[in-house]
């Protein structure tokens, strides 16, 4: 039976963390070097977390499955990170984070831990300037702030639009410095396949070297998963083609509970689908909606190139609906107008499911000098992209999946239901509720990594028995042997099918019954549908290739047979919140204009779902969510 | 479009290569280069053959990780792009494209397309980075930086490292590499403490890496999908010449017997 303890400290919210720091138990710098702690993932929270633990003294492993750690996806982040510094004097505070964050997230996330993202935000971008991370600066020197969706202070950090990348170069360089030190062994080009669980507690994992195909065993004191969000369920999405959830989906089936899994961040602002063949979607940033206006035709099936059609005749309908945050509203309402006015029959581009993003205004306002200046990087990657020339014509985008905020439940010191696992980031579940906010999946992955973890770590080592565990044992074992057996089962298909035609249906089903909108008929269909493709995945695919070599073929095949259990559990979630909140949007609970309606009376709660065995219903658990520092509401943008 | 692809395949770092030319009919003008690999690679597992293997991952130009020699040019003919942001409207019906892995010793090949670049991270582990510990850091505006400052640091900063660079450069050098590493971190207040001691540091591992030396070709920015200017190899070989004059031998610093 799962245990969902939070163990949120006691006191008044802004003394909860100072108190948990000081009631933390402590390891003397001589005996840190005598625990190991396994980091799987090397983006923001791994990397970063990674670094701040063997600058402790801790002994840490940490893997990857690019060739190097400064290629984890939190590097193709764009716009930019939010922490409450105050520095344009506009009325922010730590207060006003930690509130815009609760709403933004329609009020589905654990307060403690909101508000101390919000406390250590402030610490972020000092330890980020100490580094070099050359940040957008004022003439006068200072660091420069712009705005965001669903706040309406500028407190977002930027570097161009490359902020992502400056960030994890930053934890990537402290990260290879403790590598150079000896302190850090990385292991690039390994994919974790299995989590390691001894007499209850996480102590270990089990990876394959992708070069060489051999199965290897690793123990540790402690695990850390940073392995990123699921949102390649949907098959196209802004992730990285290698992102994956098979790290945290091997952690839910060795007993972790996974979080709220229906809420998925569908970003409003991508480049739109041409064809069958596409293998990812680009995100343009958020920050764009700072000067572009988001309009379509008035007209259904309007046929006029964009230039051609007046003012009078286009509707700029984020401005009408929502006049004062306008063009910056948040992601999920942003996403589900845009998908509104094209089910209208008002999108624009040859498939119609399309909006435009046009500068023209802006241009004329600040001359496109300043406008290259801003977005430069970002107008020539639409070009590329497109043909087109976005100072000329306006851009056209459309939603596509982004960021997932669920994933492993954690308590308030980021550990897993099971003792000695963490897990940091977009991985776990924490801290952006149903719906995240623009800017802050790297406050919160630097959070966890610069500025929890460290102190978490410690407190869990050092209330824990030290008793040594190592690769010998059975456990590990039994899990090369899981390992091994899943390789071969895989490779022994032989079918007919490609791994991508797969993962290509299953993404569809996704999108279709459970990506903007979703509803009971719907959600049930993709309930029959997704049990029966994946049983015609291990009758029908074809894996090119030999176990023991470089193999990319096993690999997809590998990562698409989980996201084929996921996007099960996701549906079954988002049945059973019988509900409207943030980016989980059920057609049947909405007002008459078209606005989410959420049921706090029943499910004002985490949903938390327990793995039960192969072929049992996994057993849904509740966290109770209570609101004593904000209250609950109807979120408004109006 | 129909291409004919002229693709470098070898079964591992131990295995000899050779070019395998492969039909591709049904190709079109909208798709990536990268995505015009996977219907290749497709068709190719749909025959029961081995699928070409190249490194991917972002498919946004930003990871690095994409690695292929298009006709002879890291990247591809398109200035300023990675292979990833490559289209296929840049090529014509019925061209012969040659896909290679790219080459220089330092970058060990390890399967057709895909190379071992392990030695940029040694490099930057031996000193591409400020030492400051998490926890230890100022106010972020503490010290005022020019923006002019910030913004040079960010154009060298921009580098993502992919390798294209070395791949382009005729005597298989990492100057721009480390240049673009060296600059940042030099154009930066937080980064002058080790400034000095880092671009020895670096440009020794560089050597021992066993990457060439720059002799002004300029390939390597013209291969640049992120443009870094030469420039930077300037900045880099001053500071190198400053540091070498001013270092010493190391000898024990008072206090620390």
């Amino acid at each position: 039976m799962i245990d969902l303890k939070a163990n949120v400290p006691d006191g008044p919210i802004e003394k909860k963390w100072d108190k948990h720091r000081f009631d933390m138990k402590l390891i003397n710098p001589a005996n840190k070097r005598k625990y190991s702690v396994i980091v799987v993932g090397s983006g923001l929270a791994g990397g970063a977390g990674a670094a701040s633990l063997a600058e402790l003294g801790y002994n840490v492993s940490c893997f990857c499955y690019q060739d190097s750690p400064r290629r984890a996806h939190s590097i193709a982040a764009q716009g930019g990170i939010n922490a409450a510094k105050n520095y344009q004097n506009d009325g922010d505070s730590i207060r006003r984070l930690f509130y815009d964050t609760v709403k933004g997230g329609d009020f589905r996330a654990r307060e403690a831990n909101v508000y101390r993202l919000a406390q250590v935000s402030v610490n972020i971008i000092d330890q980020c300037v100490a580094q070099g991370v050359p940040f957008g600066r004022e003439y006068g020197g200072l660091l420069g702030n712009r705005s965001f969706g669903g706040a309406q202070v500028s407190r977002t950090f930027y570097a161009r639009g490359q902020t992502g990348q400056q960030l994890l170069l930053g934890a990537y360089q402290a990260l290879e410095r403790q590598i150079g030190l000896g302190k850090v062994i990385m292991y690039p080009r390994h994919e974790m396949l299995e989590l390691v669980v001894v007499d209850g507690r996480a102590r270990g994992i089990v990876t394959r070297d992708m070069v060489t195909g051999a199965i290897e065993s690793y123990a540790a004191d402690a695990v850390i998963l940073a392995t990123g969000g699921y949102g390649n369920v949907f098959h196209l999405s802004t992730n990285a083609t290698g992102c994956n959830t098979t790290a945290i989906w091997r952690a839910y089936k060795k007993g972790a509970a996974f979080g709220n899994p229906c809420y998925t961040q569908i970003h409003p602002t991508c480049i739109p689908v041409t064809g069958d063949h596409q293998s990812k979607l680009t995100l343009m940033s958020e920050s764009l909606r700072n000067d572009g206006r988001i309009w379509v035709p008035l007209k259904k099936g309007e046929t006029r190139p964009p230039d051609q059609i007046p003012e009078a005749e286009r509707d700029y309908y984020l401005e009408r609906k929502y006049p004062s945050y306008g063009n910056l509203a948040p992601r999920d309402i942003a996403s589900r107008a845009a998908k509104q006015v094209c089910d209208e029959g008002r999108g624009v581009g040859e498939t119609h499911y399309g909006v435009y993003l046009d500068f023209a205004d802006a241009i004329k306002r600040l001359g496109e000098d300043v406008i290259r200046d801003r977005y430069g990087n970002l107008f020539d990657m639409y070009e590329r992209i497109t043909d087109e020339n976005p100072y000329k014509v306006p851009m056209r985008i459309y939603p596509a999946s982004h960021y997932t905020m669920g994933g492993l439940w954690v308590d308030y010191n980021l550990m897993s239901t099971i003792p000695g696992l963490h897990v940091a980031g977009e991985a776990n579940f924490s801290d952006h509720g149903a719906n995240r906010l623009g800017a802050s999946a790297l406050m919160q992955g630097l959070a966890d990594g610069y500025f929890v973890l460290p102190y978490t770590i410690g407190n869990y080592l050092a209330g824990t028995k030290k008793d040594a565990v190592d690769t010998k044992h059975a456990a590990f074992r039994d899990a090369e042997a899981a390992v091994d057996a899943r390789i071969k089962k895989l490779l022994a298909v032989k079918g007919k099918r490609t791994v991508d035609s797969f993962s290509k249906e299953l993404g569809k089903i996704m999108w279709e019954y459970c990506g903007m909108a979703r509803n009971r008929a719907g959600l049930e269909t993709a309930l029959k549908k997704i049990p029966a493709l994946r049983e015609e995945f291990w009758k029908g695919v074809t894996v090119a290739g030999q176990p023991g070599e470089l193999n990319q073929s096993l690999e997809r095949a590998g990562r698409v047979a989980d996201f084929l259990e996921l996007g099960e559990l996701m549906c079954l979630d988002a049945l059973a919140r019988e509900e409207s909140c943030g980016g989980h949007f059920r057609e049947e609970y909405q007002t008459p204009d078209g606005e989410a309606v959420r049921n706090d009376e029943k499910f004002c709660h985490v949903a938390a779902w327990e793995y039960t065995g192969e072929g049992k219903a996994p057993v849904r658990h509740v966290e109770q969510l209570e609101f004593q520092d904000v209250h609950l509401a109807t979120r408004s943008y109006k | 479009m129909r291409l004919t692809l002229s693709i470098w395949r070898q079964k591992d770092s131990k295995s000899e290569g050779k070019f395998v030319t492969y039909d591709a009919p049904d190709i079109s003008p909208d798709m990536s280069f990268l995505e015009m690999l996977d219907i290749v690679n497709e068709r190719l597992i749909l025959k029961g053959e081995d699928p070409v293997a190249f490194d991917h991952d972002c498919r946004e130009g930003i990871c690095g990780m994409c690695s292929i020699v298009v006709n002879g040019n890291p990247h591809g003919p398109r200035r300023g792009t990675t292979a990833c942001q490559l289209h296929m409207r840049s090529f014509k019906d019925g061209d012969t494209i040659t896909l290679e892995p790219w080459r220089a010793t330092p970058f060990p090949i390890v399967k057709d397309l895909i190379v071992d670049r392990s030695s940029y991270d040694r490099i930057i582990a031996a000193g591409g980075f400020v030492s400051v510990a998490t926890g230890s850091a100022p106010d972020g505006n503490a010290i005022p930086i020019k923006k002019s400052c910030s913004d040079r640091a960010m154009d060298a900063a921009a580098c993502i490292g992919c390798g294209a660079c070395a791949a382009a450069c005729p005597n298989a050098s990492a100057m721009l590499f480390v240049a673009a590493k060296v600059s940042h971190l030099a154009l930066l207040p937080q980064g002058q403490p080790e400034r000095y001691e880092r671009v020895l540091s670096m440009v020794a591992q560089m050597d021992a890496e066993g990457f060439g030396t720059c002799t002004n070709h300029g390939e390597c920015s013209r291969a640049c999908p992120k443009e870094i200017k030469q420039e930077f190899i300037a900045q880099l070989n001053r500071d190198f010449l400053k540091a070498s004059l001013m270092s010493r031998p190391k000898i024990a610093e008072a206090g620390s017997g």
